[in-house]
């Protein structure tokens, strides 16, 4: 696979608070291919989703991952936002006082180095409301102030549309939500998708086989444990691994031996 | 630890840092604080007697009454340092070409000649201790609106300046404000008959130049009847190695029905100890409202008041406090219902970083038979960094049954995840942080003339500058 056009992630460690979370994770993500990676409460998914975007607390032991052969590990958070990486957040913060609207467009001025007028990035950010079946009145909010679940939620597929990432992780976006709210989210994720003239990469992690259902298309499916990719196929995959549950899986893949023994508090490194 | 060195960078970006080396002054009393001084500046100035008299007693009142302690540290004032009067011309004018040239060129700098012919029905201008300039809007006096500088409402309008001076803040009220009515000079006189709407604000504006000069503004103001006015000051002067001293005293009366909005953009050098006593009485259904921004000085105190003395009174105090390197921002409110179904509502929002501290310090009084009264209080603080420092000081003495009182403070960190979901959204860590600030002061921005949002918001983003390590 020609990697230059892929998020790649080789050998990843990382380590919150002192305690090791990822254990070596391998993972490609190409552009234009959309990726679902799942796993079971604890697995590090999330760890893996905050470690790529560059929280500061997360710290990296050992690995690498390249971004068109770039080293991220080495830029900040903003310097990634700018070579197109995004970041559903699982709990999206509020910050009081600052308007949607103002805020998307000094964000999408940041991510893409040019300046668009106010007017003009209204219309836009008008049409990319329509296209999600979105409230025109969510803009003149206070970015995630007061929201709901599913309305921040949603706002971050908003920022997503808007900033036209070409790598988008989201990271649970569809827990919490009820099965209308899921499905309105997927076909939103499909729409900018397809906006993107299928040229985006994305990255769904989830713990649920229900949004892929909806997510069209959907090339390949990941399976994290204990802090590795341990399993991928394709979207079959997704329900063959709801139907036996992630216990029979782990159960399974200890058997194998690709899983080590359930001996709580072990110490295994690399 | 603050170190001088940053305390240099902090008054590196103030923008008002700026003197007017060939200033000239008429008249400038010796330094320190006597009865012959005091003396003096009501002869300079002309005065009644009975004015003399006032000042006399004020200044014995000042001697007598000791240094406050339970608020910031002012142990390093030296009273005997300080110039107390410095008048640069014994003309107050109506037309900018008629100031001295280098009084205006000052104006200039600070845009004040350009925002009364935008936006303001009149303007005050004061250096150091007199009014250089003043005027309102033909039609507004027309209709008996008076806006004039104190010293020439007290030859122009003796009888309504007798009647109110020192009945809202007696010269026994504190320390300052006795010195206050001991030495004051300038300050705005506003007084609006009956029914009158003054629609656009008027404003003044208040210039420390002359180092270890003091600034002793006195003003009043009367809102008759069912009237409405809007007052807006500001303030800044130059940085000296030494401190100076503002110290002024407002007093604000709303009559029935009347409505006085007072907004304070206060930027003082980083060298200004401003203690300042502000208090309003609201008669039956009036309205007197504080909008205080407190940006500069090295300390603050001030604790806006409202008395609500009749049925329906309401009183408003809407602050915001940014407390950087060697500042103390100690500032509050005090509310008193003096009278049924009497409404308060305090807001007040604090910033401190880089060893900065800011303190909120509120009285509330609900006297009895005081029935159907409503009080809401809320202080949000916001600490930029380890090393700065907030405190809340609430106190409420509630002697009534039949009330609602609310009081809600949080204190908040910007936190790592607000700064990481900004950044992550492409914003610099600087950017993240100026948007979560003005963010955090924007209720109170809202409460401003536009132009003043816009000052407000790039003041506290040039204090921001380089913060971010």
């Amino acid at each position: 696979m020609d990697n230059t056009d892929a998020l790649v992630i080789r050998g990843l460690r990382v380590s919150v608070e002192g305690k090791e979370i990822l254990k070596g994770v391998d993972l490609v993500v190409p552009k234009g291919e959309v990726y679902a990676l799942m796993g079971p409460n604890g697995s590090g998914k999330s760890t893996l989703a905050q470690t790529l975007m560059g929280h500061p607390r997360y710290e990296v032991l050992d690995g690498e991952v390249l971004w068109k052969g770039e080293n991220l590990l080495e830029l900040s958070p903003d310097e990634r936002a700018k070579r197109g990486l995004f970041l559903a957040f699982q709990y999206p913060v509020e910050i009081p006082g600052v308007g949607m609207g103002n805020f998307l467009h000094i964000a999408y001025q940041a991510r893409t180095g040019q300046e668009v007028p106010v007017g003009k990035f209204h219309r836009q950010l008008l049409q990319r409301l329509r296209l999600l079946d979105m409230d025109p009145s969510f803009i003149s909010r206070n970015l995630n102030e007061g929201f709901s679940g599913g309305e921040k939620k949603r706002c971050e597929i908003l920022q997503m549309a808007m900033l036209e990432p070409e790598m988008a992780i989201m990271d649970e976006t569809d827990s919490g939500l009820d099965i209308d709210a899921v499905r309105i989210v997927a076909s939103a994720v499909n729409r900018i998708y397809a906006e993107s003239q299928r040229q985006m990469g994305v990255l769904i992690i989830t713990h649920y086989q229900r949004i892929l259902r909806y997510i069209q298309p959907l090339h390949r499916v990941h399976v994290m444990m204990d802090g590795r990719v341990v399993l991928s196929g394709g979207p079959e995959l997704a329900e063959q691994l709801e139907e036996m549950g992630y216990e029979f899986l782990e159960r399974k893949l200890t058997e194998e031996g690709v899983l080590p023994g359930p001996t709580p508090g072990q110490e295994f490194g690399h | 630890m603050i170190n001088q060195e940053e305390q240099l960078k902090q008054l590196s970006v103030y923008r008002y840092g700026f003197r007017d080396d060939d200033a000239r002054y008429d008249f400038v009393v010796p330094k320190g604080l006597s009865r012959g001084v005091v003396e003096a500046i009501s002869e300079y100035k002309g005065e009644p007697d009975w004015m003399r008299q006032i000042r006399l007693q004020a200044l014995e009142i000042f001697f007598r009454k000791p240094l406050p302690l339970w608020g910031a540290d002012l142990s390093d004032i030296n009273f005997d340092e300080i110039t107390y009067y410095a008048s640069p011309t014994r003309r107050k004018v109506q037309s900018w070409d008629d100031v001295p040239e280098y009084i205006k060129r000052t104006y200039e700098k600070l845009g004040i000649p350009e925002a009364e012919r935008r936006f303001l029905a009149g303007l005050g201008a004061q250096y150091d201790s007199e009014v250089v300039y003043h005027k309102i809007r033909e039609d507004l006096a027309k209709q008996g609106v008076i806006f004039v500088d104190t010293d020439t409402a007290v030859r122009e309008y003796p009888d309504i300046v007798r009647e109110y001076f020192g009945t809202v803040v007696p010269a026994a009220d504190n320390k300052f404000a006795a010195l206050n009515t001991a030495v004051w000079s300038g300050g705005s006189f506003v007084y609006v008959p009956p029914g009158v709407k003054v629609e656009m604000p008027l404003q003044a504006y208040f210039r420390i130049n002359a180092e270890n000069v003091g600034q002793f503004e006195r003003t009043l103001i009367i809102a008759e009847e069912g009237s409405f006015v809007h007052y807006i000051e500001g303030c800044t002067a130059p940085i000296y190695a030494t401190d100076s001293l503002h110290s002024a005293v407002v007093e604000l009366i709303a009559k029935r029905g009347a409505t006085i909005r007072y907004t304070t953009i206060q930027n003082w050098s980083h060298n200004v100890y401003n203690l300042v006593t502000k208090r309003g009485v609201a008669y039956e259904d009036a309205s007197i409202i504080w909008v205080d921004g407190n940006l500069g000085s090295k300390i603050t105190m001030k604790y806006p008041c409202v008395y609500m003395l009749g049925k329906g009174a309401r009183g408003e105090v809407l602050s915001v406090a940014f407390a950087s390197a060697g500042q103390h921002q100690d500032a509050g409110a005090k509310m008193i219902h003096a009278a049924p179904y009497t409404t308060s509502i305090v807001t007040s929002k604090s910033i401190s970083m880089a060893g900065g501290r800011a303190s909120y310090r509120g009285m509330v009084k609900v006297y009895p038979n005081c029935s159907g009264v409503k009080v809401n209080v809320r202080c949000d603080a916001l600490l930029l960094d380890e090393e700065s420092r907030t405190d809340t000081y609430p106190v409420m003495e509630i002697e009534e049954e039949r009330v609602e009182v609310a009081h809600e403070a949080t204190v908040s960190k910007i936190g790592e995840e607000q700064l990481f979901y900004l950044t992550s959204r492409g914003l610099s860590e600087e950017e993240a942080l100026k948007m979560i600030v003005n963010g955090f002061f924007r209720d109170f921005a809202k409460e401003l003339p536009m132009e003043y949002a816009v000052e407000l918001n790039r003041l506290i983003e040039l204090q921001l500058e380089g913060s971010v390590g």
